[in-house]
């Protein structure tokens, strides 16, 4: 019997449900459900739609930028600038407005800083070759000290003529009682994950990851598409920022402290790998979700707070631990 | 009718001559054999004509009209592809997509510009066929044997139509079964009329496949020889120095 051309085409090398078994993510979203079905039972206060309201937003801020760094991490980089472009994009959106600007011209501010970030960044990483950890590194202090001198270190609260529009747009609630920022986080993803599995800059992304002297050779614009997704990346960062500002209703110089960490966690445990070439925009929703749960968790179970850092610990090396067992299995 | 006519290309790096005075011209649907030993200035030869550096002196002719080129893109628009020596092939990707890498077709998704995946399968799929390989488009690089990632870059020459395949140690690094497997994709180029330049140490790789063999030795092209009136000892003399010149 021959095998015409459409069997050839059709063929995979694995069938839709045993690919389905070997994603982190899918596993990632079994322990989710189990932990939720866990805390229903086991707490009352888990499943109740104030606690569901909160945890979804909470997840939001830490999933929104995970969503720029599995970009980053797709390309074999790593941006420890997020945390700090947050705090900077929410200052420069307060200071803009407390000097009596409208919204859209804080959001404008706010957003051109971060793309200016993200853009030096990538400009000395991809055009003059320097490691991605050490500029990133840097500009995580430079982006919160700027902040800190924009703002004199104080803490800003009052938002001008606009003030209570920032507030609705990072507080409201404006589709079926679901939180803005979780509206925001949605689009985000589908616009990400589109990006990722429908266009040519998505597939170049892998490919950079893959092997990025191939991809040269093969005529793709390695440099230009390093910086558009350092860019990317301080934007996911600055929106995350302004949206914050919106819910918090105020701006410290040490909101975002730390943050970086947890996003990574949260792309790695989504199956981001950090050698590259691998990364989903579910799987970056879905890291962070985990994190948050286990956040939540601690403490309607109470537990000690201290131990959340173990246990958002464990998980990454458990993530980790995953994708080394499939790389030994499939080297047999 | 030549394709790829070379007169009296030079290059030179400094005070160092890389390439000197190579003059020679290449048919349709010939697979000539490029061997030298290490620093004869095989790689300087394939560069120039890969579009990598530009000769210091002489003329390169494609089709009889002048190449002119200053970035490798320039010599994949002149119908001449590379089939580099590590394939230039991404694990993580399947091989309808590294087939494609940089050229990826589109189609309309309302107003949306998106991956036509399909068609990129189809056209993959039809490419494999035609070099009989048993690579599958879907199937990711990572999954496949030395002699299916040759098929996935040599399908890459055939994307475009390529009149000139350069192709830089495809057998160094593969097993035996997989050599025949690789001198018969380039027996299939050669049928389908694409002139294959095969840069080789293998001796027995060139007499198998070839048509001709061009010799270089320090720079110097030493000779120019049908593979009928030559043979392996002849060759390696040419190589080696042992024989001066013919």
């Amino acid at each position: 019997m021959t095998i015409t051309l459409d069997q050839t085409i059709a063929q995979k090398t694995h069938t839709p449900l045993a690919l389905l078994l070997r994603s982190q993510v899918f596993w990632v979203f079994v322990a989710i459900v189990a932990a939720c079905i866990f805390l229903s039972f086991a707490t009352d206060s888990f499943a109740t739609s104030k606690n569901i309201f909160n945890i979804t937003r909470n997840v939001t801020f830490t999933a929104i930028i995970a969503l720029g760094m599995t970009m980053v991490i797709i390309i074999g980089g790593i941006d420890l600038s997020v945390g700090s472009v947050l705090c900077l994009s929410s200052m420069m959106l307060a200071i803009t407005m407390h000097a009596g600007y409208g919204l859209e011209i804080g959001i404008t501010v706010a957003i051109v800083t971060s793309l200016a970030v993200g853009a030096f960044n990538g400009v000395l990483i991809a055009y003059l070759g320097f490691p991605p950890f050490v500029v990133t590194l840097g500009m995580l202090s430079i982006a919160r000290s700027l902040a800190m001198v924009a703002s004199n270190n104080t803490v800003v609260f009052e938002f001008g003529p606009d003030h209570a529009r920032l507030l609705d747009l990072g507080g409201g609630a404006w589709l079926f009682g679901i939180a803005n920022p979780v509206l925001y986080m949605i689009a985000l993803a589908i616009i990400v994950g589109f990006i990722l599995r429908w266009t040519k800059f998505g597939r170049h992304l892998y490919a950079i990851g893959g092997n990025e002297s191939a991809a040269i050779l093969t005529g793709v614009p390695v440099r230009l598409i390093k910086v558009a997704v350092y860019m990317i990346s301080a934007l996911s960062a600055g929106i995350a920022g302004i949206i914050q500002t919106g819910w918090l209703g105020a701006v410290t110089t040490n909101i975002g402290t730390g943050m970086e960490l947890q996003v990574i966690a949260a792309a790695v445990i989504g199956g981001a790998s950090l050698v590259g070439g691998v990364g989903t925009a579910i799987g970056a929703l879905i890291g962070a979700a985990l994190i948050e749960i286990i956040r939540n968790s601690l403490g309607l179970l109470g537990i000690n707070a201290f131990w959340q850092g173990a246990f958002i610990g464990g998980c990454i090396i458990i993530a980790v631990a995953f994708e080394r067992v499939r790389q030994l299995r499939s080297s047999e | 009718m030549a394709i790829l006519e070379l007169a009296n290309v030079s290059k030179h790096f400094g005070a160092i001559q890389a390439v000197n005075d190579v003059s020679f011209s290449l048919e349709a649907g010939e697979v000539v054999g490029l061997m030298g030993d290490n620093g004869a200035g095989k790689s300087t030869l394939v560069k120039m004509i890969a579009g990598n550096f530009s000769p210091s002196e002489g003329t390169m002719r494609m089709d009889g009209q002048p190449l002119n080129m200053h970035r490798p893109v320039d010599a994949r628009r002149h119908g001449i592809e590379i089939v580099h020596q590590d394939l230039a092939l991404c694990n993580n990707l399947t091989a309808a997509a590294n087939v494609f890498l940089g050229r990826e077709v589109h189609r309309w998704f309302g107003p949306l510009r998106v991956l036509d995946y399909s068609r990129m399968y189809k056209r993959s799929a039809e490419i494999f066929a035609e070099l009989k390989s048993e690579t599958r488009p879907r199937d990711l690089i990572k999954s496949m044997s030395g002699g299916q990632r040759q098929a996935v870059a040599i399908a890459r020459t055939r994307l475009s139509d390529a009149k000139v395949v350069l192709m830089d140690e495809p057998t160094a690094a593969i097993s035996v079964r997989q050599v025949a497997e690789v001198l018969n994709l380039i027996r299939r180029l050669r049928d389908q009329g694409v002139t294959v330049v095969l840069i080789s140490h293998r001796m027995p790789d060139v007499f198998d496949v070839a048509d001709r063999v061009i010799v270089l030795r320090r720079g110097r092209m030493v000779a120019d020889r049908r593979i009928a009136e030559s043979s392996p000892e002849e060759v390696t003399g040419l190589i080696t120095g042992a024989i001066e010149r013919v």
